[in-house]
């Protein structure tokens, strides 16, 4: 239950609860941002959702980390790190899954970066002697310090890649659900795979300064992962992404505002348990249709 | 180096830890599992930390989730596979629990014990004590030798599962198992390298010896003796450099050997492709 309120405190009248909100700058940013963020890990959830590159995306979320990490080191902003190292992975990622190996062999691959990545942003925190609480943040994420540049910041980058994914959005799809015969249709497959690993790099980075870097993947996978379950086509789902992350954040968001528990939390638990009830729900639904197929005369 | 107590601590329970996520490794690259370790990674976090704000023993909690977590994993997937994007909402929100037991925990006690979060993602393999270093023996011994036990029918599940459940090896229930397996070794190795970095030792040293071997036999031996030559070097290097933390230079030397593995392999690769281009 909410409880233990910050200021005026969690009331009945929602709409007094709601001009509550918005009387503080600090909220206001956070939303603005949020909403940008869940706009951006939307679209590009779903299709790395699609193209099974969970693994890949969690990674580029992890080493977002390390980027902040090195960044604070050396005295550079926090922004340059993140969109740094990710670009970076992006490029290992991108090597790995064009050198095609077996699957077991990539994962391994995958796994060592990610490892390293986590290896590296420890080191760098403890050279820096860092307070530890920066490192939960950087971790785990924090939504009262976003200043007016960094939304700025945020909707550019945010307007870049969402130009770049529906630029690409016909093609792309194409070269994921069937990379061969895209290939023999004269998609550019591998170029279009590491735009998009980039692209997915740059969310993540941008994601991460409001989630963390361990949460980013709540708000890229979940949304994604749910809309795919209530519909096959792409347009509606990837709306439905959209809609899905921005409900989950705005409700974290305020969630948290009137609680003393961390936004991450309600931010994982509220997409978790709409994909969970998602699936109990549709589960019965597509075995009545599987039956009714079966059944049917021939 | 070996005159110090918590340097010998250190150097046991890391062989031991070594050795079973070397073998156990093996099998996770082979199955192309590493993401579920990814996943067991985080719900090792999520355990311990919640063992924290109970109040109890925080191994209990730690070796509960993780081997719970395995086996959850397993029944999420398919035919004991659990499948990516299962895994990746199914740790995102153990993750975001965490999170929640870790706020809880740094609220309750302020009284400047605020390092216990850091210490389970990031391990404390110098701060070991010698129940640590027995109970990381015994777990790591029986482990490697559950594992060794399995060997034969497990591999035959991973390489081809349709011929293997022909033959009645009961595949679902040997990927349930070694999902267990895997959660059992993920929490031993939480104690020294932390919750966030065993995915190196599980998947570096492994995926080395993939590509130096292709015997089974011989690559599950080359994959738990590399990952104990990462834990020797890594221990070394930080004990060298104190300012080094050493569960980041374990994993460095995992990585490392990995990188090296794949850049001799690609080498010879090459010189023999070119080989038989001039026959």
């Amino acid at each position: 239950m909410v409880e233990s309120a910050v200021f005026d405190g969690l009331s009945w009248n929602l709409v007094s609860d709601v001009r509550e909100l918005f009387s503080f700058p600090f909220m206001v940013h956070a939303l603005e941002a949020g909403t940008i963020v869940a706009t951006m890990a939307g679209v590009t959830g779903w299709f790395m959702v699609i193209r099974r590159q969970t693994f890949a995306g969690h990674t580029l979320s992890i080493i977002a980390f390390p980027g902040a990490a090195a960044a604070s080191l050396v005295g550079l902003p926090i922004m340059v790190g993140y969109f740094g190292f990710c670009a970076f992975g992006a490029l290992a990622l991108a090597a790995i899954a064009g050198s095609r190996r077996s699957l077991g062999a990539e994962s391994a691959a995958i796994g060592s970066l990610q490892a390293l990545a986590l290896a590296l942003g420890f080191l760098f925190v403890s050279l820096y002697h860092g307070v530890l609480n920066s490192l939960d943040s950087l971790l785990f994420g924090t939504f009262l310090g976003i200043t007016e540049r960094q939304v700025a910041v945020l909707l550019i980058v945010a307007v870049v890649t969402i130009t770049f994914v529906a630029a690409a959005a016909r093609p792309l799809f194409f070269a994921s659900v069937d990379a061969d015969v895209a290939r023999a249709g004269g998609v550019p497959v591998k170029l279009l795979g590491f735009g998009f690993l980039l692209v997915l790099g740059l969310s993540v980075a941008e994601t991460s300064q409001i989630t963390g870097a361990l949460l980013v993947f709540a708000l890229l996978v979940t949304p994604a992962a749910t809309a795919q379950q209530l519909t096959t086509r792409p347009s509606l789902g990837v709306a439905l992404s959209i809609a899905i992350a921005l409900a989950v954040t705005w409700l974290g968001l305020a969630l948290a505002y009137f609680s003393i528990y961390p936004v991450g939390f309600y931010v994982t638990s509220l997409s978790f348990a709409l994909h969970l009830l998602v699936r109990v729900i549709r589960v019965p639904a597509v075995r009545r249709r599987a039956a009714a197929l079966a059944t049917e005369p021939a | 180096m070996f005159a110090h107590e918590f340097m010998r601590n250190a150097l046991i329970a890391g062989t031991f830890v070594g050795l079973a996520c070397g073998l156990v490794g093996y099998f996770v690259v082979l199955r192309a599992q590493v993401f579920a370790g990814d996943a067991l990674s985080h719900v090792a976090f999520t355990g311990a930390i919640a063992a924290a704000v109970i109040g109890t023993e925080i191994r209990v909690g730690l070796y509960a989730a993780t081997i719970l977590g395995g086996i959850v994993l397993g029944l999420l997937g398919d035919r004991a596979r659990a499948d990516d994007v299962a895994i990746g909402s199914f740790f995102a929100w153990t993750l975001g629990l965490g999170v929640l037991f870790l706020s809880i925990f740094t609220t309750k006690s302020s009284a400047g014990n605020g390092t216990g979060g850091v210490r389970i993602l990031f391990g404390s393999i110098f701060g070991l004590s010698t129940t640590d270093v027995r109970l990381s023996v015994a777990l790591g011994s029986v482990a490697s030798i559950l594992l060794l036990a399995i060997a034969r029918p497990l591999l035959f599940a991973s390489l081809d599962s349709a011929v293997a459940a022909a033959r009645g090896v009961p595949i679902r229930g040997l990927g349930l198992g070694f999902l267990g397996l895997v959660g059992l070794v993920a929490a031993q190795a939480t104690q020294a390298v932390g919750a966030l970095l065993l995915l190196g030792l599980l998947s570096a040293p492994a995926g080395a010896a993939h590509r130096l071997t292709t015997n089974p036999f011989r690559g599950l031996l080359l994959s738990a003796a590399l990952a104990v030559a990462a834990v020797w070097l890594g221990l070394t290097l930080s004990y060298a450099f104190p300012t080094l933390p050493p569960s980041s230079m374990i994993v460095a030397s995992a990585v490392g050997i990995y990188v090296l593995a794949a850049a001799a392999r690609s080498a010879t690769g090459a010189s023999s492709r070119s080989w038989s281009a001039r026959r």
